[in-house]
């Protein structure tokens, strides 16, 4: 159900506010340490920002696509990482709802409102990321219970999740996605978190390597019970159709603040006798920045109406996703170069947008696979009779 | 426990006001929201209920055009219902008018303690909490920085140049928040959502018993006769380090009681 307008606005201005009032002032010592957000996290918990998307009968708050994507854009100008912290949770609360046995959405989602019990999602392997067909972790059955071995890559959130959506190649030889239950840590039975990922940017939130040894998940943790078998590769995609509408919105969130800083800074900054907003070629820059900014939210805000319309929406929600996260790109770049010698500092937060917008273009399925899913889908839309 | 909590709602302080050239006041057609001021005392009145372990906040204010959008702030906030004074007859209302008018509905609400800010962020005039507990023949106590209430007593530290004085007074009492001394929270979504259904109790000057012409312009005891432009802010002194830098530095602290 839509979610009223006035109602919408209020939850995004209230984001807003503590984005401005106690994160974004502090966001730099995070960044600096690569230390996990704590306080922010807390916040996020009060606000009910794990259950933002459940339904209201499993005590979620059963808000929509297009209010939950002004949550992370708004979310991202302050800190990317935040939204991070989110998504996987999201993407596997959308799972279970949509795909979930009655009995596992009413034993997990529940759980899952308020930021105790989080989860995380793991798809990609050293060898498997986009081709999804090339997983190779496998689940074994054994009486009631299915037998994990392999190694899952980039796992967010991996650490301190309580459920990790895994997705692993079952004895049919087709892919299945598992409820893993676990304790927050570096390991439990069988389940180790093998290696802690540094990365460009993208920080303040954990990304690991998880080893499964002999890890056993009872049978009723097969998503969608005997008739999940072998689904998972769907019901992933489908999850995923939401998450690069996500990426999408990070990735406008985080150009919003690389203009707001550029367009500051070009007014305070004076050359040869004048502010370098007024140099036509730091003008046109801006004008072509605010441009791509906007396309890219309007792109990002389309998606999002389509899929609260109930549509499958892979050639949107991959438009949007490829034309924000390269424009977004382009934009911290940009805000770079009108910042000069200072933004290549650490003083000035445009040095992090540059960081993090890559991650944008890469992750949730990379430029070149989202090319590939919009042409696929075209010929579809578009067939010669 | 009943804490009531008086709150004002004023054009947002982000976006630039006007002034009526005619009436010389603030142009209030605007959205109006919570003033930041008196979101202490919300705080300050939840914890209290929250310490007592019963009671509610209740939250009484003043404002033209029936507005609640600051009101709903509180609600969301945790207060639980609202009585909000709106007449067209007040329009033009001076500080000891409001008093009489947020007097008369506290009444309705029957507190054991009134909280309210030190001063609004658009009139500050800071009058209104003493003339209030005055109207109402209750203690007064101003600039709170803590409060706690225990078998009908409240002890209050309040606020003073030097530190503070520690303070008891007998409930019911109007005690007045320092800004910045407690955290306001944020509202939750849950309770965004919840605010929506909230009881707002709007009432007129015929529903308090107020008669028209003793508040507004009608019952004004102060006048407006002239505003100006602020002056615009002087540039500071630089102290230029001549081996007794820090002597001026501290003596400028000291002037401005700093130190």
């Amino acid at each position: 159900m839509a979610t009223d307008r006035e109602l919408a606005d209020e939850i995004v201005g209230t984001i807003r506010a503590w984005i401005e009032r106690d994160v974004v002032p502090n966001v730099a010592q995070f960044e600096a340490a690569d230390e996990f957000p704590q306080a922010m996290f807390d916040q996020m918990c009060e606000f009910g920002l794990f259950g933002a998307t459940i339904a209201e009968e499993y005590g979620g708050l059963g808000l929509d696509i297009t209010t939950y994507t002004r949550i992370i854009e708004e979310l991202s100008r302050g800190y990317m990482s935040l939204a991070g912290i989110l998504n996987t949770h999201k993407i596997a609360a959308t799972m279970i709802g949509r795909f979930g046995t009655d009995e596992q959405r009413r034993r997990f989602l529940p759980r899952m409102c308020d930021g105790s019990f989080r989860a995380a999602f793991s798809l990609s392997e050293p060898d498997a990321g986009s081709d999804t067909g090339a997983i190779r972790c496998r689940a074994e059955r054994d009486g009631d219970e299915w037998v994990i071995n392999g190694t899952k890559m980039w796992v967010t959130n991996g650490m301190r999740s309580s459920l990790v959506m895994l997705l692993a190649r079952t004895p049919d030889d087709r892919i299945t996605c598992f409820l893993v239950e676990k304790d927050p840590g570096e390991s439990f039975e069988g389940i180790t978190v093998s290696k802690k990922i540094d990365k460009l940017g993208y920080r303040g939130l954990e990304t690991v390597e998880m080893s499964y040894v002999d890890h056993r998940v009872p049978h009723t943790n097969l998503l969608g019970g005997d008739e999940g078998l072998g689904h998972g590769r769907g019901y992933a995609l489908s999850a995923l159709e939401l998450g690069r509408i996500n990426v999408a919105a990070r990735a406008v969130g985080v150009a919003q603040a690389a203009f707001e800083a550029a367009i500051a800074y070009a007014q305070q900054r004076e050359t040869f006798g004048k502010p370098i907003v007024q140099h036509q070629a730091i003008s046109f820059m801006l004008a072509e920045m605010a441009t791509k900014l906007q396309a890219a939210r309007l792109l990002t805000y389309d998606a999002a109406r389509l899929a609260d319309a109930g549509e499958r929406v892979d050639v949107e929600a991959g438009m949007a996703k490829l034309f924000a996260s390269e424009a977004a790109f382009e934009i911290a770049t940009d805000a770079m170069r009108i910042h000069g010698g200072n933004g290549y500092t650490t003083e000035f937060p445009v040095e992090r947008y540059f960081r993090d917008t890559p991650l944008m273009i890469i992750g949730e399925g990379t430029s070149e696979i989202q090319k590939m899913v919009i042409a696929r889908n075209l010929v579809d839309r578009y067939p010669v009779e | 426990m009943i804490v009531v909590v008086c709150v004002k709602q004023i054009p947002d302080p982000a976006d630039p006001g006007a002034l009526d050239p005619d009436t010389k006041t603030l142009k209030r057609d605007v959205k109006l929201i919570l003033d930041e001021s008196d979101s202490y005392g919300v705080e300050m009145g939840l914890q209290l209920v929250d310490a007592a372990g019963e009671g509610e906040v209740r939250l009484v204010s003043m404002v033209p055009n029936s507005e609640v959008s600051g009101l709903r702030t509180a609600l969301a906030m945790g207060a639980e219902s609202a009585v909000l004074v709106s007449d067209e007859a007040l329009a033009g209302s001076d500080a000891l008018s409001t008093a009489k008018v947020l007097a008369a509905a506290i009444r309705r609400c029957e507190p054991d303690l009134v909280l309210t800010g030190t001063e609004s962020s658009d009139g500050y005039t800071g009058t209104v909490p003493a003339q209030v507990a005055e109207l109402m023949d209750l203690p007064s106590v101003t600039f709170a920085k803590e409060i706690a209430v225990a078998d009908g007593v409240a002890t209050v530290k309040r606020q003073t140049e030097d530190g503070y004085d520690e303070i008891e007074c007998s409930l019911p009492a109007v005690v007045s928040v320092t800004a910045g001394v407690v955290e306001p929270r944020y509202p939750s979504f849950k309770g965004i959502m919840a605010a929506k259904n909230k009881p707002v109790d709007e009432v007129d000057l015929a529903a308090l018993g107020i008669d028209p012409g003793t508040v507004g312009w009608a019952g004004a005891g102060q006048e407006i006769t002239d505003i100006a432009e602020a002056p615009a802010r002087e540039a500071g002194e630089v102290i230029v380090d001549e081996g007794d830098a820090h002597e001026r530095i501290l003596a400028f602290l000291d002037d401005l009681k700093i130190l």
